[in-house]
């Protein structure tokens, strides 16, 4: 029996028993099991080489699980062969690290690439989206606030503007899920929130379920819902950011003197976690 | 200072100095010892004798047959057309080879990279003077030949630049387009051409630049072109017509740097 998923809500997600073992032997995952219901916005956090960026990966098979089985609502990932699996990846947005655009091409473009999985190739190659595509691209790039910088060429741009196309490109494709890896890996901390505040704001307006990557404890514990606690591998934490105390992040990542973690360390941050940000903010990040 | 427990730092060991000694020793023993067999059958009086025979021959050659220059244009512009529309054909052909010996977009290590591989290796050991002779033999003298020389020995030199660039690629920007849902094509479409467009471009000019030289010398083996005219000249010792050629080729090359140094700059 397929397990019982609510048909209205779209965009859960379960992995079962997930495994990958690299050809160098090193052992990146071992039985992962998690399930993320629809809308739920969650951290992964870990030290380096805890298996975060594989678990992502192995989500939309950019990177090929050894054992276990990846869900999206009904459609098990894991059994797809190359065209289902295409089709799969439309309903998954991916924002990457270092932003990973294709640098010599425009923004516009990039944010149309996040259609190439509906258009035909002849009309990507040519350029020619339909009507559609690009009236959503422009209102997408209104969104993360580019909308002036459309034809410029993506390497124009700095870092934080950068990795708004590659939120852009993501929404792109109309997903029912992002997967968020590191995505403010190389931008300053103001910067940092104010990405991780709109990843927030588009997983709200449009009900998206997002496992994010994080390396930066504090911003984890201020923007995500859930966080999951990653070591060598395996799950050892799994619950709200308040339970992040210094025993649990000892168990993450190791002995280390934690010092005082409360979020809320400046009159800015206390601000942003008291919750729902007003327009102003938005505006500011914008 | 040294008697003070200061570490005494060298970047040699003595021995290993020594050896470096030793080996340098050798080199120049080799250097002597080669350049007496290879003058030993020099005849010396003709050697004795160059200044005279060099400044003989200058006296021959100057002033240049302006005149000549009437018969040159169609020549030259033949060897224009041979580099030109050799380097096209070599594109059309080391693109997709260089596409299928790259690492990373190879459809196969084993079978389909070493034949790419060795296409690009065999093009690139046989010189265009070597392909023109060939070719001549067997589809006789004439601008075709020339042609078909130029690209079959740019096809390896643009074939190994090109899969090399391909290897040097981002990958992560090839798995952002890859994430979106995007077939093979698209992939290369989006996430691969436009981060070797710059050094193509580069490649296929630097390229069109060698050939424009190579191919004046194309016709001393009857592969058309201005070094047909050389080789006549030559023939009859009419030496104030070899150095007619001999400036136009020059003007010719230098045009030919000048103008791919300019496409090269617009490039990147």
């Amino acid at each position: 029996m397929p397990p019982t998923v609510s048909p209205t809500t779209a965009g859960s997600l379960r992995l079962v028993g997930l495994t990958k073992r690299y050809r160098t032997g090193d052992q990146a995952l071992s039985d992962v099991t998690l399930e993320v219901p629809p809308g739920q916005v969650l951290g992964l956090i870990g030290p380096s080489g805890a298996g975060k960026s594989t678990l992502i990966r192995c989500i939309n098979r950019l990177v090929e699980p050894s054992a276990g089985r990846v869900f999206l609502d009904e459609t098990e990932i894991t059994a797809l062969h190359a065209g289902g699996l295409r089709r799969a990846r439309r309903r998954m947005g991916m924002i990457f690290q270092e932003y990973a655009l294709v640098e010599r091409l425009t923004v516009m473009e990039n944010v149309l690439s996040g259609r190439l999985g509906y258009v035909s190739f002849w009309r990507s190659l040519f350029r020619r989206f339909p009507p559609r595509d690009i009236e959503n691209a422009f209102r997408l790039l209104e969104r993360v606030g580019l909308t002036e910088h459309a034809d410029k060429r993506a390497d124009a741009l700095s870092g934080g503007q950068r990795q708004r196309v590659g939120i852009a490109r993501a929404l792109a494709q109309e997903p029912e899920l992002l997967l968020v890896d590191e995505p403010t890996a190389s931008l300053d901390p103001k910067t940092s929130r104010q990405i991780m505040r709109l990843i927030r704001e588009v997983c709200a307006e449009r009900g998206l379920a997002a496992i994010v990557n994080i390396h930066d404890v504090a911003l984890a514990q201020q923007f995500m819902m859930r966080i999951v606690g990653l070591r060598a591998g395996r799950v050892v934490y799994d619950g709200p950011p308040e339970g992040l105390t210094p025993a649990v992040l000892t168990e993450i990542y190791g002995e280390e003197d934690w010092g005082p973690l409360k979020p809320a360390q400046t009159d800015e941050e206390a601000d942003d976690a008291a919750g729902i940000p007003d327009d102003q903010d938005i505006a500011r990040a914008l | 200072m040294s008697g003070a427990g200061q570490p005494l730092w060298r970047r040699r060991s003595r021995a290993a100095e020594l050896l470096r000694w030793l080996g340098w020793l050798l080199l120049v023993l080799l250097f002597v010892v080669c350049w007496t067999l290879m003058t030993q059958e020099q005849i010396w009086e003709f050697v004795w004798d160059a200044p005279t025979q060099a400044a003989d021959l200058f006296s021959r050659m100057v002033p240049p047959r302006w005149s000549y220059m009437d018969s040159l244009w169609l020549p030259l512009w033949d060897t224009l057309n041979i580099a030109t529309l050799g380097t096209l054909l070599a594109l059309l052909i080391a693109v997709p080879v260089a596409f299928l010996a790259a690492r990373n977009t190879t459809p196969s290590l084993l079978l389909v990279r070493p034949v790419a591989l060795f296409i690009i290796v065999a093009s690139r050991s046989v010189n265009a003077l070597i392909w023109a002779l060939l070719l001549v033999t067997i589809l006789g003298p004439g601008l075709l030949a020339g042609v078909i020389a130029i690209a079959l020995r740019s096809v390896g030199f643009i074939g190994k630049l090109l899969y090399e660039a391909i290897e040097e690629i981002d990958t992560r920007q090839v798995e952002a387009v890859r994430a979106t849902g995007a077939g093979p094509a698209q992939v290369l479409d989006y996430g691969i051409v436009p981060q070797i467009l710059p050094a193509f471009a580069g490649i296929a000019v630097f390229r069109w630049d060698i050939n424009i030289r190579e191919s004046t010398v194309l016709g001393l083996v009857g592969a058309g072109g201005i070094g047909l005219q050389l080789k006549a000249s030559v023939d009859v010792l009419a030496w104030p017509q070899v150095t007619l050629i001999f400036i136009v080729i020059l003007a010719t090359v230098i045009a030919s740097e000048w103008l791919s140094a300019r496409v090269r700059r617009a490039l990147i």
